[in-house]
Order: structure tokens, then sequence, then C-alpha cells
């Protein structure tokens, strides 16, 4: 399948990205800090990107460097914000059914990687003269433009869903209203409850407002 | 860089993110798995664009496609985990028993 005339020096790049893009996605699960993964993650897709360029589809490259680098850094916040390891400083592992998703992952791979090795693709590569770029832009805003246009509603509604989920006020009140954080041990008591909660117990004589 | 080497690529990275998406109990780290399984998708269906393609522009078309099919996974995903961290304090999938038969 040499269809495509490049050099070595491209097949070398490939090689080493290609290696870069599995090193990096698989650490992105065996480190121990979740800041530190979701930059891995994000090296891993810098990787892809600069193949897709490779295969000169500069545009898709360019614009997965500037999606993933905003994903990334808002990834990295909520692991600030939320995330109860961010840093990496205690070691971690938090996994659950780990010999089943080993499984399915090597079957994926395998069953995945049969078929690239033995089903036969039509050998048709990118006409010499084609402008990638603008083929897409023309595709985008001509005959495919009910569906880009579709792509950028259904961001729309993304961002309101959004919203409504992630607001403090719910249609029927606070959201976090009566809810009750799972103890620090099992059946403990309750994790992170504020102070005045505790001076008021064995009677519910007075009320607080949630902030 | 043939057709067979970036679709093998592409499989480690879709195997990989399976392992991720099925094995991690936090959230945000399974939404990573499912990020990298779609980084894998990308990446076949560019390959196919430039190697089986002919050029045909709606396989760029795709790729963009599942771009923004990433940009509402990661967004639900995070309004999800600000939803469920402030109903119940909780970052990990096993606190989650709601929907538990």
């Amino acid at each position: 399948m040499e269809s495509m005339n490049h050099g070595l020096g491209v097949d070398i790049a490939f090689l080493l990205l290609a290696t870069l893009a599995v090193v990096t996605g698989w650490r992105v699960f065996r480190t121990d800090s979740m800041v530190r993964a979701s930059f891995f993650l994000l090296v891993s897709f810098i990787a892809v990107g600069v193949i897709m360029i490779l295969l000169a589809a500069e545009y898709l490259g360019v614009a997965m460097f500037f999606m993933m680098a905003v994903e990334m850094t808002v990834m990295a916040l909520f692991m600030v914000m939320f995330m109860m390891n961010p840093a990496g400083l205690n070691p971690m592992n938090m996994v659950h059914q780990e010999r089943i998703a080993i499984g399915a992952g090597v079957a994926g791979f395998l069953v995945l990687g049969a078929m690239a090795l033995l089903a036969t693709f039509p050998d048709q590569p990118v006409p010499a003269g084609l402008d990638p770029v603008r083929s897409l832009g023309n595709e985008m805003l001509g005959d495919s433009m009910l569906i880009f246009e579709s792509a950028g509603l259904v961001l729309l509604t993304t961002m309101i869903g959004v919203v409504v989920l992630s607001s403090h006020r719910g249609r029927y009140g606070a959201a976090a209203e009566g809810s009750m954080p799972p103890g620090l041990e099992p059946g403990g008591d309750p994790a992170g409850k504020p102070e005045e909660d505790e001076a008021g117990e064995g009677g519910h004589h007075h009320h607080h407002h949630h902030h | 860089m043939t057709l067979t080497t970036l679709l093998l690529l592409a499989a480690a990275l879709i195997g990989i993110g399976i392992y991720g998406a099925l094995s991690q109990q936090s959230f945000v780290m399974l939404m990573m798995g499912l990020e990298l399984i779609l980084n894998g998708v990308m990446l076949a269906a560019v390959a196919f664009w430039a190697f089986s393609g002919a050029g045909a522009p709606e396989g760029q078309l795709l790729t963009i496609i599942v771009m923004a099919v990433m940009a509402i996974e990661m967004a639900m995903g995070f309004a999800l985990v600000v939803a469920v961290f402030r109903g119940k304090q909780a970052d990990m999938t096993e606190s989650l028993t709601g929907l538990k038969h």
C-alpha cells in the first residue's frame, strides 16, 4: 500500500508519534495524579493530531490541538476541584472489575487489529491536486451544510442542558437540598457535614439555609 | 505509515480506552477512557479518508462530527459530575445506587 509517496522521515515520525500516543494513552490510567492523567491524555491527542497533519488533514489536526488543549485544561481544573487525589501525593489505583476490563480492552484491540490486518480496503489515496482544507470547507458549507448546522444546534442544546444540570437552583428548589454526604467509612457519620448541623443533633429545632 | 499501521494504532487506542472506561471508578477517569476511544475512532476515520476514500470530503466531515460528539460527551459528563457531586458529595461510580435494581 505504498500509494502515498512520502519519505522515510514521515515513517519515522509516524512511528515515534504512534508510540507516544499509545504510551501516554496507557499512562493515563497508570499515574497517581489525576491532573497528570489529563495531561497525558492531552499528549496522546496531540500525537494523533500530528499524525493527522502527516496525513494531509491539516485542518483536522490543528482543530484537534486547539480543542484538546482547552478540553484537557478544563479537565485538569475539574480534577483539582472535585477529585480526591489531583496532585498524586498518595498512590492511587481506583479500579473495579479490572480483569473484565483488561479482557474487553484486549479483545477490542485484537478484533479491530485483525480487521486492520486481514480485511482488504480499497486503495484510493487522496488525489494529488486536492486541497483538503478547501474541499472540507466546500463540503461543510455546501452539500453537508444541514449536518454541520445540526451539529451546531446539538451543541447549543448541550449548553442549555449543561447549565440546567449544573445550576444550584433546580426547578423544585435548591439542588443540594436534603442530600446526605456518604460516610467516611461504611455506615459511619456523613463526611463534610457543616459544623452547625452537628451542634443541632438530637432535635430539629433550627433549620439552616444552604449556601 | 500505511493504512494497516494507522488502523492498528487506532485499535490500540480504542483498546486502552475500553479498558479505562470499564475499569475506572472515578467519573472523570471513566470519561478519559471514552475520550481515548473517540481518539482512535477519529484517527481511523482520517486514515480511511487518506488511503481509501479517494479524498471524499465526507471523510473529514465525519471526523468533525466525532469531535462534536466528544465535546458534547465532555460537557454533559462534567455537568453530571457537578450535579452528582452536589447531591451526594460523590466522585466514584460505586457511590451511586439510585438506579440499581
